[in-house]
């Protein structure tokens, strides 16, 4: 008896038949009707393909996308303190901020201080939304804007105003379990 | 001098020189315009049964597609290796289109119709010996390719019309046994009396070994999938056309799908009752030409329909396929057709 002995479980294995000779002749005739019903019956089938320019994939809500910052709907001041902790937690250091004081005068933000300058280099964004969680004041979070191709590196360093506008054509999104 | 065309052409009937000329330069004319059609019909009916659209931007559902295609390929840079041998390899894709569109010349769209005063045939002419014809220029289209291979000036391109030349060759001589068949059961070579012969029955059901013969010879002769290792675009880029770019590489795409038109024509004429309807349906004789374009569109599709499924065959399994299948299936379909035409000349 050999060392290795499956015992009563073996399967037969069904073989097709080797090919050459009138077996294998008439597998290779009956497969190649098979794939010819196959491609014809594909010939009714509707297309699967997404006409993507005009036709988008819809994103899920926790889609993370280009960076979006936020103002108070009701009093329309930047939510951003310029704390700069989405800059601290920044893996790939894309995020600079500036701090600037509010004055009675000039009022950005509801708190002390403002980011007179914030900056997402979105050519080295890993899209990770580190910063949105560092946030203390969800003053920015992941959008879900994905179409962000530009000519030039220097066009993708988003600027505040950037981050702030709406963005010009929204994303569709789905539900979480669609 | 009558004799001569005689001998040339069983023409029972007069047809004046300028409705020669009109002929030619209509069947030219169709000829090049059905390409661009079977071209869009290929990418479109591909990508469906690839579940994909194919191309649908240009035009309405993408049906200009060829033409901008033309456009793109006639206003590219013209360049040549600096190997290359200059004349042969602009002959090169010349001989392989002339030769294409020789082959349409001699096929039927239809019997003998009453116009301009007289009759005149709907084929280009009635050669006594229509299939020696075809089977010259195809073997005439082949020096195409290797010309170009050679000319190309590139040990790729050479490689690539050697291994064309070898597949050319071994299933030319399936191609033609298989048509042995018909032939003598027609007991003619002109290609409107094999249609005339087929009155009663199409020769695809007397002959359907030499049928499908026919049809995969077809298949490789055309240098279409499965056996398109002449080109195995994917793999072998091209092949003999690696050095060619813009028109020349269009005449060398023009003359192979030609090549598929011919080989549909043929098999349409040879086998499907070329502008006959089955069940006696006796349609006038304008009709005739539309029959068989109709025909000719089923066998493209069928052309299509295999390029989607099959994957291509290897070297030697091709070669393999072509002398040790097609051409015993061939000889012993030739050599039961000629006993069984004994016998029923000797009964009857």
């Amino acid at each position: 008896m050999s060392p290795y002995d499956p015992g009563p479980d073996v399967v037969e294995v069904i073989r097709a038949p080797e090919p050459g000779g009138a077996g294998g002749a008439y597998r290779a005739f009956g497969e190649t009707l098979r794939g010819l019903k196959t491609t014809f019956a594909k010939l009714r089938e509707k297309p699967s393909t997404i006409q993507y320019p005009e036709e988008k994939v819809p994103v899920y809500p926790r889609f993370r996308g280009r960076h979006r910052l936020h103002r108070f709907e009701d009093t329309g001041l930047e939510k951003c303190v310029g704390c700069s902790l989405c800059a601290a937690a920044c893996p790939a250091d894309c995020i600079r901020v500036v701090a600037a004081e509010n004055t009675p005068d000039n009022r950005v933000s509801a708190g002390e201080r403002y980011a007179a300058v914030y900056e997402i280099n979105l050519a080295r964004c890993i899209f990770c939304g580190y910063c949105e969680v560092a946030c203390p004041f969800d003053a920015i979070t992941m959008g879900h804007d994905y179409e962000m191709s530009d000519y030039n590196r220097s066009d993708l360093i988003f600027t505040k105003e950037m981050l702030l506008a709406e963005p010009l054509d929204r994303t569709p999104l789905r539900a979480e379990g669609e | 001098m009558n004799d001569l065309l005689a001998m040339l052409a069983d023409v029972t009937y007069y047809e004046s020189w300028w409705v020669q000329i009109l002929k030619a330069l209509i069947i030219f004319a169709v000829a090049l315009q059905i390409l661009p059609a079977v071209i869009i019909m290929e990418r479109k009916l591909m990508g469906r049964m690839q579940m994909r659209y194919g191309p649908n931007r240009v035009g309405p559902f993408g049906a200009l597609q060829p033409l901008a295609e033309i456009v793109k390929f006639a206003v590219k840079q013209d360049s040549r290796p600096r190997t290359a041998i200059e004349t042969l390899y602009i002959l090169a894709p010349a001989v392989s289109i002339i030769t294409a569109i020789s082959a349409f010349a001699i096929v039927p769209f239809g019997d003998t119709v009453d116009i301009f005063g007289g009759q005149v045939g709907l084929y280009g002419i009635d050669v006594s010996i229509g299939v020696l014809y075809v089977f010259a220029f195809g073997a005439i289209a082949f020096y195409g390719l290797m010309l170009g291979g050679w000319a190309s000036g590139s040990k790729y391109s050479f490689l690539g019309a050697m291994r064309s030349a070898a597949q050319l060759i071994s299933y030319e001589v399936s191609q033609g046994l298989a048509l042995v068949g018909v032939l003598m059961t027609a007991g003619t070579l002109s290609l409107t009396e094999i249609v005339d012969h087929q009155v009663g029955m199409w020769f695809i059901v007397p002959q359907f070994v030499g049928f499908i013969v026919f049809l995969v010879a077809g298949f490789a002769e055309t240098n279409r999938a499965p056996f398109d290792l002449p080109e195995a675009d994917a793999e072998l880029v091209q092949g003999y056309m690696t050095e060619y770019g813009g028109t020349k590489m269009v005449a060398f795409l023009f003359a192979e799908y030609l090549n598929m038109l011919t080989v549909s024509l043929l098999a349409v004429t040879f086998f499907l009752g070329g502008w006959h309807l089955p069940f006696g349906i006796d349609p006038p004789t304008w009709v005739d030409p539309i029959v068989v374009l109709g025909k000719l569109y089923f066998f493209v599709f069928f052309f299509i329909w295999v390029r989607a499924t099959l994957p291509r065959l290897r070297y030697d399994q091709l070669m393999s396929l072509g002398w040790k299948v097609l051409l015993p299936l061939a000889t012993v379909n030739a050599l039961a057709t000629a006993i069984i035409v004994v016998v029923v000349d000797n009964n009857s």
